[in-house]
């Protein structure tokens, strides 16, 4: 019940995009269309996964006890490059027809925020491991949800007649934020159904 | 001492991560076609997709793959750029004559008649859909400009509800033609300089009564002309650049003053081959590159 609890928290009521805003450059860049959109949330799920697998020993193991915590950013950072880089070669030998869909959106990850975010929000709410690796999980999945709303919307919105002065990047900041806003209508549902 | 330690362990996880990375970059590369490499380097980058292939990188790799493929199909790169593919190849480079895309309908506002007063989608394939646009003559140029959306090079612009193509800005990508919905807009070789103003293939009558700058396919011009370049059919005129030595003798037997000549003079630098052509594609690619 509890890593029900943790994944459907990380997915609708700390929406990584839309409550904890991060993450946005690819939320606006990328969510033009449904199947790149989907393509770049479903790397960035992989990816998270990954990096928390890594970052997480690295923080138990190497930089707690002796006492460098506050190598953290700085470390892990360093430790996803690195790790998306890998990926990214190890997919062009052996997957290539899923570094071909998925190319141009990996380099792209490398310096997100999200996934950063998401080993470094494992570690501050000390999370153990598995709890932290549904915690990823979850949050790429609200990543993927709020991307997949998202480009449904824009969808939307390239079809309508906008005013002139609201055209282009204005509208869909609007329509970000009324998002955001019916993302926060999620903040205590899951006290209530699984109990305080 | 306190700086040591910490030092020591990024350093660490700096050099296995290094390590790391090129081990497995040497382990598992894949073969990178150099020659695909050269060759798209000789290409301008535009992404156009004039060559028919999904941008630069697709078409440099085709040429490397199938070397029979033919290496001038890049219409922004033009003469220069064929030349370097085919220096990397080693094979002939064959002929990529200079183009244009040139529209052919001058059913201006004023000339060709409405049928309605449009209010719908300001796009010319949505008021094609609507009773085939606004227009009495459904082959006409409907003016919203689709063209000058898909043009890259700013060389289209709708002037006075006709799209019009500035030759020098055009690269004959090819991109105006396809977004069309009339297919009013053609590639035509840069030094053929007659052209016929219209497309429309309904019964000379109807076109008579539609548009003032219609082709009635009456053959004057069919039988001006002494290179059997120009031909009627469909009820409409249309010429054969390779056969046509721009003499516009059809030009003066048009009844209806729709077969236009474009003066030599602001042509002539461009349409001289070899020499001058190198030249003229310079600025082209220059701006290319720039996007």
């Amino acid at each position: 019940m509890d890593m029900l609890k943790v994944i459907l928290a990380a997915v609708l009521v700390n929406n990584c995009v839309l409550v904890q805003f991060l993450g946005i450059c690819p939320f606006l860049g990328v969510s033009k269309k449904m199947d790149s959109a989907v393509g770049m949330s479903l790397a960035v799920t992989f990816v998270m996964a990954l990096a928390t697998a890594a970052t997480w020993p690295i923080q138990t193991f190497l930089l707690d006890p002796n006492g460098l915590g506050y190598l953290q950013t700085i470390v892990f950072i360093l430790v996803i490059a690195a790790l998306v880089q890998l990926v990214e070669i190890i997919l062009k030998k052996y997957m290539p027809a899923l570094h071909k869909s998925l190319g141009v959106y990996l380099p792209l990850i490398t310096t997100n925020c999200a996934v950063l975010g998401v080993c470094i929000n494992n570690i501050s709410d000390g999370y153990g491991f598995v709890t932290s690796m549904l915690n990823s999980i979850g949050t790429g999945l609200g990543f993927l949800l709020a991307m997949v709303i998202f480009s449904g919307v824009r969808q939307r919105i390239e079809h309508n007649n906008i005013p002139e002065s609201f055209k282009g990047v204005p509208i869909t900041l609007i329509a970000a934020s009324v998002l955001a806003l019916a993302f926060m209508g999620f903040s205590g549902v899951i006290d209530g159904i699984f109990g305080a | 001492m306190g700086i040591v330690t910490p030092v020591i362990l990024v350093s660490v996880v700096g050099i296995v991560a290094g390590i790391g990375l090129t081990l497995a970059a040497k382990f598992m590369a894949v073969p990178v076609d150099e020659t695909a490499v050269k060759i798209r380097e000789c290409l301008p980058g535009a992404n156009c997709g004039g060559c028919g292939f999904a941008g630069c990188d697709d078409y440099a790799a085709a040429l490397a793959a199938d070397h029979t493929l033919a290496p001038n199909m890049c219409a922004p790169g033009g003469v220069a750029a064929a030349a370097a593919i085919a220096a990397v190849l080693g094979v002939d480079a064959g002929s990529s004559e200079p183009k244009v895309a040139r529209v052919h309908c001058t059913g201006a506002i004023g000339v060709a008649k409405s049928s309605m007063e449009y209010q719908g989608f300001s796009t010319c394939a949505a008021a094609k859909g609507f009773f085939g646009g606004p227009g009495q003559c459904k082959n006409g140029c409907i003016g919203f400009g689709d063209c000058v959306a898909a043009c890259k090079y700013d060389a289209i612009q709708v002037v006075n509800g006709v799209a019009w193509v500035d030759m020098e800005q055009c690269v004959a990508c090819g991109a105006c033609t396809k977004a069309c919905p009339n297919s009013l807009i053609k590639l035509v070789p840069k030094k053929s300089r007659v052209w016929v103003g219209c497309s429309s293939t309904d019964p000379g009558k109807l076109t008579r009564q539609v548009c003032d700058a219609g082709c009635i396919g009456c053959k004057l011009c069919e039988k001006a002309c002494k290179f059997e370049a120009i031909k009627v059919e469909n009820n409409h005129a249309s010429i054969d650049p390779d056969k046509c030595k721009n003499c516009g003798l059809c030009a003066k037997a048009c009844p209806r003053h729709i077969i236009h000549v474009i003066p030599r003079k602001p042509v002539a630098p461009k349409a001289a081959p070899a020499a001058a052509a190198p030249k003229a594609e310079a600025p082209a690619k220059e701006e290319a590159k720039a996007e």
